[in-house]
């Protein structure tokens, strides 16, 4: 058993059902992507998993514990953290008060200020301006303290819902730089994105989420050799 | 000769201001509950006047019928137990409200438990008036706190009622220790986190539930003690008290700014001043010194409808 598998996901928002079977698997130590268009059913997936949101019906099974039932809570303090789309800090908050809640379940008050600095040493723009309100930063650099904050539990699975939305190709860059730097030390990721191209060459593995099915799968090099990816998500990436 | 006209005018001046503040952090007390409760589920908890009516009654309750007449009698004993009971009542009441009442209809369209509160007001009216004895009249209550009073050699003389000192230091100093528990400790970052995006707040690990649970059980426990306080200091309680004061301390957090604890203080205080000051000064007097309260919140809310120190936008990332 993998990871963390999906099967045959359901999820509905009162009538309308957003996910209408999403089937996948996360291996540990991987970069794992969704990719799709907008409304495919991405962010729904992503919130389910975390416990935000209840399916109609599947599983989703996470270091052998079937997790579909569990309060958001509880499944953060198993391992998986998310950050979600929009980024969403605590914009009245500073720097290290976002960082601190992001730790919010560990007691651990040394292991807290050790990860706190490692934070900082991955983005010293945040360790510069910890005591600065979050809502006052650029969208990179909130995107920097969304990931930060998500790394504070100590994820063994970090959830990363579009890190480059409305971001400069270099800040992309960068961001994806970042997750890759984390997968090689050991932090499993799901990422999901719309800008296909920069996610697919970063992953190890993808799925192709489509009117909320998953549709296709494969590496990241094969669904970006695959004509049906190619013409349907990264025509209007390509250059960027 | 001018001095000897103008010392008592100045007298009765000072008094109405004293009379005021303490009025003003009392209803300061009472407004925490409010303004806490809206910041985390944005609802106006109509009830919470009943909470500090409880409270004084359970306070009384522990002082006539728990206490031996030595204790009840002895000042150093009874006000802290008093004050703890009225406290516990109070708590329990509101916790209680907020798990069978509110919590039910979290996900109801917002009209629902705002008439729930309203129905939850006159249901605990109702209930204290039918099963506590005595209570379909105003209540006897003693004075807990030292007698006697510091009198500053002003014309007349201003009165300040020790009793009436130890309101507002009370107040000022339960106001300062929310704050601090609010601004600094873990809890009341997550009691921020809850308020500002509680989905994201759930993402951190923090069970909005015991969140909300705890947002009850403080400004329920404020209220009881400003319930007891209240009795301590007019000297008699009614059922009424809380329909009354509670729309006072309503006022007082709007005016502040809803969701703000400083703003919940200085609207209090406001307040108080107010109704304190109009009494004296405004034709009608006592009878219509309410009408000057909502006077006062309509001209602050046409200039600065947010309050004093409420945002003008909830800034989100
Ligand atoms: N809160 C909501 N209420 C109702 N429908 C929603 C809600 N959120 C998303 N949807 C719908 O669910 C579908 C999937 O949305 P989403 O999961 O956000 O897609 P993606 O993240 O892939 O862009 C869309 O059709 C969207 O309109
Ligand atoms: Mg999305």
């Amino acid at each position: 058993m993998a990871f963390l598998s999906v099967r045959d996901l359901v999820v509905a928002y009162g009538a309308i059902q957003a996910v209408r079977g999403v089937t996948f698997d996360v291996e540990q130590g991987q970069i794992v992507s969704l990719i799709g268009s907008n409304g495919a059913g991405k962010t729904t997936t992503l919130r389910t998993l975390s416990g935000l949101l209840r399916p109609v019906s599947g599983t989703i099974e996470f270091d052998g514990t079937p997790i579909q039932k569990m309060p958001a809570h509880e499944i953060l303090s198993r391992g998986m953290a998310h950050s979600p789309e929009g980024r969403r800090l605590f914009a009245r908050m500073s720097v290290e008060e976002n960082l601190r809640l992001g730790a919010y379940t560990r007691k651990d008050e040394a292991g807290i200020a050790q990860d706190m600095q490692r934070v900082y040493d991955l983005f010293p723009v945040l360790g510069e301006r910890r005591t600065n309100k979050a809502g006052l930063f650029s969208g990179g650099e909130q995107q920097m303290l969304a990931i930060g904050r998500a790394l504070m539990s100590r994820p063994k699975l970090l959830m990363l819902d579009e890190p480059s939305m409305g971001l400069s190709p270099i800040m992309t860059q960068r961001i994806f730089d970042t997750v890759r730097e984390l997968r090689d030390e050991g932090t499993t990721v799901l990422l999901v994105e719309q800008n296909a191209l920069a996610a697919l060459a970063l992953s190890d593995k993808a799925y192709v989420i489509d009117l909320g099915r998953t549709t296709l799968s494969g590496t990241g090099a094969e669904l970006l050799a695959d004509p049906r990816v190619q013409e349907a998500y990264l025509g209007e990436n390509v250059g960027t | 000769m001018h001095a000897v006209e103008e010392t008592p005018r100045l007298s009765t001046f000072l008094s109405q201001i004293a009379n005021g503040l303490v009025l003003g952090s009392l209803i300061a007390l009472i407004a925490l509950g409010y303004t806490m409760v809206y910041g985390i589920i944005t609802l106006i908890n109509f009830a919470h006047g009943e909470i500090f009516m409880v409270g004084a009654y359970g306070g009384l309750a522990t002082l006539t019928y728990i206490l031996p007449t030595a204790i009840a009698t002895t000042w150093y004993f009874a006000l802290p137990i008093a004050l703890v009971a009225g406290a516990l009542v109070a708590m329990l009441i509101a916790v209680a409200m907020e798990r069978f009442a509110y919590r039910p209809l979290r996900n109801a369209p917002r009209l629902a438990p705002l008439i729930t509160a309203l129905g939850v007001s006159v249901a605990l009216q109702e209930a204290m008036r039918v099963f506590y004895p005595g209570a379909t009249a105003a209540l006897p209550f003693p004075n807990l706190f030292v007698e006697g009073a510091v009198v500053i050699p002003i014309g007349d003389g201003v009165v300040i009622r020790y009793v009436g000192i130890l309101l507002v230091v009370m107040s000022l100093v339960l106001a300062f220790g929310l704050e601090r528990f609010i601004e600094r400790t873990r809890l009341g970052r997550a009691m921020r986190a809850t308020s500002q995006d509680r989905d994201v707040a759930r993402l951190m690990g923090i069970d909005p539930d015991r969140v909300i649970v705890l947002t009850f059980a403080i400004g329920g426990a404020l209220a009881g003690v400003a319930g007891v306080l209240y009795g301590s200091y007019l000297n008699n309680i009614n059922i009424d008290m809380g329909f009354q004061n509670g729309i006072f301390a309503f006022t007082a957090a709007v005016l502040g700014g809803i969701g703000n604890i400083r703003g919940a203080v200085v609207g209090g205080l406001m307040i108080g001043l107010v109704k304190a000051l109009a009494g004296q000064y405004m034709p009608g007097g006592t009878a219509y010194d309410y009408v000057w309260i909502f006077v006062v919140l309509i001209a602050v809310l046409v200039f600065r409808p947010q309050g004093f120190f409420g945002e003008s936008e909830r800034v989100r990332a």
